[in-house]
């Protein structure tokens, strides 16, 4: 059994020798994306298995051991670390935890020591937790963040963001049903493999494996009747996670509507330019900000490749590139906005509208104070400025039923069938149409 | 075609059947009782039997509706459209639409664009919550409409949810406020939750028409939004079948769907298949041995008895006004029972009290001596006024006694009553830590009483039932308004009444449990628990309870009554030589008025409700001070640094003669920490500051309808009526900086934030509050610590003041920072005074410590008031702070206002004269992170840690018990340790 090692301040560190031993495991948040940053982590010499639970126990366990009214996020995923040490699955004095910390103004980047906390009153207090941050905080002797770590988790977001961004569309419409989720594991399998043999980023590889995967995609049957788009906003968790959903995506699906979840990049992007905007409003020291613009620049470069690879898939929206993003969002909030998913959560719901998704999910855990704000506070301006926009909030709580959200659900589903009703009908211009010149102009845009 | 449309809602069933014109042919309203399909069985027969078995549409809809439209396979429509299709149909040239159902609330807007909006999950119920409030004044709704077209004025009741509005409700009723005005005020709540929660912001207005069953049977309730929204009669829509328009909407709407025979439909609802539960739980007892031993186990923690008709000698009188109940125990000298009673208030706990006094007093004769009395609970000090009772002991000290009178040894206990759910752990013979449950989860033994009754049982035979469920619903741990909703999945899962009541009880555990106590093992509980409180006497509870606890425990036969018992030893214990409880004839002729009144003592002008009993005296409620009512004026003296700081800001003086205009600044959030610096800032570039006032609730209602979350925090709520103040006042300007970052004042802290709200909410502000756009709203995100300030504040003010210079800027800057250091060292040597003053007494110190913004009266309700009036000095956090280091810490410590709470904590919990209360504004998800650390930094010294959570309720019973409590649990700890600070003048 590795020793035990605390630093100065009594924190449990995670050891080399705990790094040769242990199993660290990581709460399920992107499926498609996890499998690429698990296999990162991995090379990275970890030996990493990501939480896919998702019974009624994770709630439970989280109730217990963590303060009621924190974040439903919180709540969820130190829930279902607890719940997995409890499970008798692993040996619990070979385990290690990790967990992500953004270092922001909300709750998030509290959410390892709300672990640690429940770990001590679960009587785990051996079990070390290691801290996945790019703003340098905690710093462990047994994982550190190389650069071909670094360069090969961005490569995995970009390859995740992909197959998700097709994966949605041609799942709506694919004529033999799964060849899409075929396709995904098919293209899953292939880069994990390779990723072992890129220790610096390779943007030539990645050009090669986005232009097989858009080609792909492209050769999927579909056909069938238009079906409502719905994009679904949010806190990062609740968002994307379907323990944190309640599988939102699946019931959408199952409703008959395509869904349309923005990617990570942009989360990603946006994180790295708030240090850029920081200076900009408050002022600071030049190289910090030369710093920092020179890695936004740097993932920029990465979604520009993604959206010029991807509309190479022949049927298919292209993602929205963040600069436009931004753009949109201006008049209403600042760019200084960013504690939690800040003004990138409003700019998603106004690209959405602006690419013809009028039918928005935002989801919202339960007490999210950004949410306030940057979700429901910004509902007015964005109807007034969409008057069509069809946009539903829905609370995320380890008390909420499924029932009442998908009642609220079906009320903004009911909203969008009759939507497309009328516009196939002719009464409103159509916008898909728009939306399909929209992304002819895209098209060309990025051709050029 | 004739169109059939069935709307099962949360509670009860609607049934239409129209032709083709869509006339209605028949039509039915019932209550479902939780048996959904059943009563539709029953309809669909009823409809056969009229018109015969013909094809017909149909579909089904309602919050209850979707699972019986699932499993039998019929066409669903989802509510909001049927109700927007019916009134198109039926109601053309409407403009919007107001429909309250069961437990929801919707609001459709007409116009270019439909737009639908439904209760929040977390708005409670509304007409559920109607039935509550009546059951709680012990009438029915239609009675509660009666009253209530009788009122005379409106008490303000907490609008957001149900559980909040009865913590106001239940006080008022205590007090003696008049139940023509408490009925009237409860339906304006409901006419404010949907306002302010639903509308948000968007106006209703034009021609409004009015929905749902509660609107269609209390037309009092309609009256009231028609006066508040200001419609006039053309305006205002009540048709005549209300209540069935979503059903009728739903028939219009069928008519896309295939046509079924109606004997196809009865025959699909017949087959529905069961889905196979999910969430359910073992059963309470797997066979009838194992509940006999379990009441024989509990029947042997009983009390002698004593008969009145025989005995001779001293008696001793108990009384527990409680919030809804009345209990009385009179005992005689070895605490034999020689009387009790425990019955519900009415409403009128006053008269109730009174019939059974009259009955005390006779029983006592010439043989019993009455030698004193006691009360506590929610109406201590109304009933002490009025009755003369010799003694008004703190709740948790009266079930303490008594609990140690069962079990000498006890180290835990629980008691949970109507409405409230009280926790203590008690060591080395001291009340060691207290939890009351916070107003999200109260009401717990009387939503379980409310849910009995609204499915026809009483809630003996509910809990009977329950004892038995076989499979029990698993409804989540959270407050009574999610239940509801988890309620209403089980039914659609099929649940029985008497899975969904074991449910219920295992439910009210888990939230004792993992809400109020916070447990993470059973374990942490000690090995003496005695549990209490009338919900206790529901053995599905209780066996819940021991189940999860994993432990037996001891429930006394007279849990009902432990406060009342309590009370009577605590009186046997004071040992006086004769009662002054008022005499038989007081009692006979006794009579009681209640009045209201306007406090004019000062400008807070408080609502008063004035109670007078025979013999001149006199109760008065509804003051945030002693002075209304007529109190000591020693209070005014104990130094109250919260006091001062408040006043200390409301006196900063804006200059006479600007140069440059004016600049409205609204008086919330971190302004009460920033503003000496910006009062300076503008003084010195020549502009007047207009401050917005001091919150009140008349600012709060100024702006409340243009809040789009329901459930952020008061303190951000009451940001828009100070916008609409500032307006009203002819600002042309306002200025309102967003401030995501805050004061390094601690070189070891991780960071400096603001919270979100606090950071970010001036672009709510501009964002929801059209009036913004009419004048210049300035609001750029600004940093005064920063360096490099100076440039980004001139360019920030360049554009409104085009003369202005940058050496102007820095000049003010500089002021200003002075001006800022000024206040904050006004603040601790305001402190140090207090301290010194306290100390130079004897007297106890309270650092009441939260955001800065707590000090605003209306957010703390003159909690620290209360607190100088038990005869404590109160001092703020940052008096302290600096002398404190909490390092190392358990949290990332990243706020700068949190940073001040840590080091504070960590300077009382080495400071024998000080005590630490922490006021957290409910919604505030930072202080699920503080309080946990807080908790640890003063028990790891054996210090107490006392939260109190605040949101727009005005009523501080709940604070009161705590803070007395809290004098009481001291006391108690220094008498075992030998010292003693006097903690009353």
């Amino acid at each position: 059994m590795a020793k035990l090692v605390y630093d100065k301040e009594g924190r449990l560190l995670f050891t080399k020798e705990m790094a040769a031993e242990y199993t660290v495991l990581v709460p399920q948040m992107l499926p498609i994306h996890f499998e690429f940053i698990t296999k990162a982590l991995s090379l990275g010499g970890l030996n990493v298995e990501v939480l896919n639970t998702t019974h009624r126990g994770i709630i439970d366990a989280g109730l217990k051991h963590v303060h009621n009214d924190i974040c439903f996020p919180a709540l969820l995923v130190i829930g279902q670390m607890i719940d997995a040490l409890k499970s008798g699955k692993y040996d619990v004095h070979k385990v290690a935890l990790m967990i992500t910390q953004t270092g922001g103004g909300c709750r998030a980047s509290n959410y390892i020591h709300l672990l640690r906390k429940g770990l001590i009153k679960a009587g785990y207090d051996f079990v070390p937790v290691i801290s996945l941050n790019l703003s340098g905080l905690e710093s462990n002797p047994g994982f550190h963040m190389s650069l071909p770590m670094i360069s090969r988790l961005i490569c995995g977001v970009v390859y995740g963001d992909a197959l998700m961004w097709l994966s949605n569309h041609s799942r709506a419409y694919e004529l033999n049903v799964g060849e899409t989720d075929a396709l995904v594991k098919k293209w899953t399998t292939k880069i994990s493999d390779e990723m072992k043999h890129t220790r610096l980023p390779n943007r030539k590889k990645v050009r090669e494996n986005l232009l097989g995967i858009a080609k792909d995609f492209g050769n999927i049957k579909m056909g069938g009747e238009p079906k409502p788009r719905v994009g679904v906003v949010g806190e990062i968790y609740v968002k994307f996670a379907p323990l944190g959903n309640n599988n939102l995506e699946r019931f959408l699906r199952s409703e008959g509507a395509e869904v349309v979840v923005p990617g990570l990049m942009d989360f990603l992007i946006f994180k790295v330019d708030n240090r850029v905007e920081d200076s900009i409003i408050y002022g600071g020291k030049a190289a910090k900000k030369a710093v920092a613009k020179i890695l936004r620049d740097y993932i920029i470069g990465y979604q520009n490749l993604l959206r010029e690879c991807l509309s190479a898939a022949d049927g298919y929206p292209v993602p929205a590139r963040y600069g436009d993003i931004k753009e949109m969002v201006r008049g209403f909030l600042g760019y200084g906005n960013k504690m939690g998913e800040g003004w990138l959560l409003t700019a998603e719901m106004l690209e959405l509208i602006h690419s013809g998704v009028n039918n928005i999910v935002c989801t919202q855990p339960f007490g999210c104070l950004p949410n306030h704000i940057v979700g429901k506070g910004m509902m007015r301006p964005v109807r007034e400025a969409n008057p069509t926009a069809n946009i539903v909030a829905i609370d995320y709580d380890p008390g909420t039923t499924s029932v009442n959200q998908e009642n609220r659900l079906k009320l903004m589903l009911a909203n969008a069938r009759k939507a497309l009703e009328r516009q196939q009908a002719g009464e409103h211009p159509s916008t898909e149409r728009q939306y399909e010149q929209a992304e002819q102009t895209e098209r060309e845009t990025v051709a050029r | 075609m004739k169109s059939l449309g069935i709307d099962v809602g949360s509670t009860t069933v609607k049934a239409v059947l129209i032709d083709e014109s869509g006339e209605i042919l028949y039509k039915r309203y019932e209550r479902h009782n939780a048996r959904v399909r059943e009563l539709i069985a029953l309809i669909l027969g009823d409809v056969i039997k009229s018109v015969g078995p013909v094809e017909v549409h149909a579909a089904v809809t309602g919050s209850a509706g979707l699972g019986a439209a699932e499993r039998a396979k019929l066409p669903f429509v989802q509510e909001v459209v049927a109700s927007s299709t019916a009134v198109e149909q039926f109601l053309p040239g409407t403009d919007a639409v107001v429909e309250l159902g069961g437990e929801d609330a919707k609001i459709v807007f007409f116009g270019q664009v439909t737009e639908q909006r439904m209760n929040g999950t977390c708005a409670g119920g509304t007409g559920a919550f109607i039935d509550q409030m009546a059951t709680l004044m012990d009438i029915t709704a239609d009675e509660l409409n009666e009253l209530a077209s009788h009122a005379e004025k409106l008490y303000p009741i907490a609008s957001r949810c149900g559980v909040f509005a009865k913590t106001d409700v239940q006080p008022l009723l205590n007090q003696g406020a008049r139940r023509e005005d408490v009925a009237a005020s409860i339906l304006q709540a409901v006419v404010n939750q949907t306002i302010a929660g639903l509308a948000q912001g968007r106006k209703i207005e034009g021609n409004v028409a009015f929905l749902g069953g509660p609107l269609a049977f209390l037309p009092e309730l309609g009256k009231l939004f028609v006066k508040t929204l200001k419609l006039t009669d053309e305006q205002a829509r009540f048709p005549k079948d209300g209540q069935y328009f979503v059903a009728l909407g739903c028939a219009v709407e069928a008519r896309r769907f295939e046509p079924l025979r109606l004997d196809d439909v009865a025959a699909r609802l017949d087959k529905a298949e069961e889905i196979a539960p999910s969430g359910r739980l073992a059963p309470l007892f797997a066979s009838k041995e194992e509940y006999d031993e379990f009441t024989e186990r509990h029947a042997q923690a009983a009390v002698a008895t004593a008969d009145p008709a025989t005995y001779e000698g001293d008696a001793w009188l108990g009384i527990d006004a409680g919030s809804t109940t009345t209990k009385l125990v009179l005992i005689t000298d070895d605490a034999r029972i020689l009387y009790s009673y425990y019955a519900p208030n009415r409403g009128d706990p006053v008269e109730v009290l009174r019939e059974q006094l009259l009955e005390v007093r006779r029983l006592l004769g010439s043989k019993i001596q009455l030698r004193g009395s006691a009360v506590t609970g929610y109406g201590e000090e109304l009933m002490c006024a009025a009755y003369g009772v010799d003694d008004g002991i703190v709740e948790t000290v009266a079930h303490y006694t008594a609990a140690k009178f069962f079990e000498p040894q006890v180290d835990y206990i629980i008691d949970i009553g109507g409405q409230d759910m009280k926790c203590f752990r008690v060591h080395a013979g001291a009340i060691d830590s207290i939890m009351l449950n916070e107003a999200c989860s109260s009401g717990c033994g009387s939503f379980i009483e409310t849910f009995a009754k609204a499915i026809g049982h009483t809630t003996p035979e509910f809990a009977k039932l329950g004892l038995f469920g076989e499979h029990p619903a698993d409804l989540g741990s959270r407050c009574t308004v999610f239940m509801n909703s988890s309620v209403k999945q089980a039914q659609k899962e099929g649940a029985t009444v008497a899975d969904i009541s074991a449910g219920l009880s295992i439910s009210v555990v888990k939230n004792a449990l993992y809400k109020v106590i916070r447990v993470a093992d059973p374990a942490e509980i000690g090995e003496h628990v005695v549990v209490q409180g009338g919900t206790f006497l529901n053995d599905a509870i209780l066996r819940a309870f021991e189940r999860e606890l994993g432990r037996e425990v001891t429930r006394p036969a007279i849990a009902g009554l432990m406060g009342a018992f309590g009370c009577a030893l605590h009186a046997r214990e004071v040992g006086r030589a004769e009662s002054g409880l008022i005499s038989l004839d007081e009692l006979e002729h006794f009579e009681h008025t209640s009045s209201a009144a306007r406090c004019g003592l000062c400008g807070n002008n408080c609502t008063l409700t004035v109670n007078k009993f025979t013999g001149g005296r006199r109760f008065i409620t509804g003051n945030r001070c002693e002075r209304g009512a007529g109190g000591k004026k020693s209070a005014e003296e104990i130094p109250n640094v919260y006091a001062y700081k408040l006043e200390r800001l409301q006196n900063i003086k804006p200059i006479d003669n600007p140069t440059r205009g004016e600049i409205g600044i609204p008086f919330v959030l971190n302004f009460f920490d920033t503003l000496p610096f910006w009062s300076e800032f503008f003084a010195k570039i020549g502009v007047k500051v207009v401050l917005s006032g001091t919150s009140d609730r008349n600012i709060y209602s100024l702006g409340q309808d243009t809040i789009p979350s329901d459930t952020v925090c008061y303190p951000a709520k009451l940001v828009h009526g100070h916008i609409q103040a500032l307006v009203d006042k002819g600002c042309r300007r306002i200025f309102y900086p967003c401030a995501p970052y805050n004061n390094v004042e601690y070189d070891k802290a991780d960071n400096y934030y603001n919270c979100p709200v606090v950071a970010y909410y001036p672009e709510l502000i501009a964002a929801n509050m059209p009036v913004t756009k009419t004048i210049e709203y300035i609001n750029p995100y600004l940093v005064y610590t920063r360096r490099g300030f100076e440039k980004k504040a001139f360019e920030a003010f360049k554009p409104y003041y085009p003369d202005l210079t940058l050496g102007e800027v820095k000049a003010a800057v500089k002021a200003a920072r002075e001006a800022d250091e000024q206040f904050r060292s006004d603040i601790r040597v305001q402190g140090e005074r207090a301290i010194a003053w306290a100390r130079s007494r004897g007297k106890r110190i309270i650092v009441l410590s939260g955001r800065p913004y707590h000090i605003d009266p209306e957010i703390n309700h003159g909690i620290d008031r209360l607190i100088t009036s038990l005869g404590l000095a109160v001092v703020t956090e940052e008096t302290v702070a600096a002398q404190g280091n909490a390092a190392p810490l358990h949290v990332l410590n990243q706020w700068s206002y949190h940073a001040r709470l840590y080091n504070a904590a960590e300077y009382v919990s080495r400071t024998s004269d000080m005590e630490f209360v922490q006021l957290v504004s409910f919604g505030c998800g930072i202080d699920a992170i503080t309080g946990d650390e807080l908790r640890g930094i003063l028990e790891s010294k054996g210090k107490f840690y006392t939260q109190v959570k605040i949101d727009e309720i005005t009523n501080l019973g709940a604070a009161k018990i705590r803070l007395r409590s809290l004098v009481a649990a001291m006391e108690a700890r220094d008498r075992a340790s030998g010292k003693a600070v006097s903690a009353r003048g």
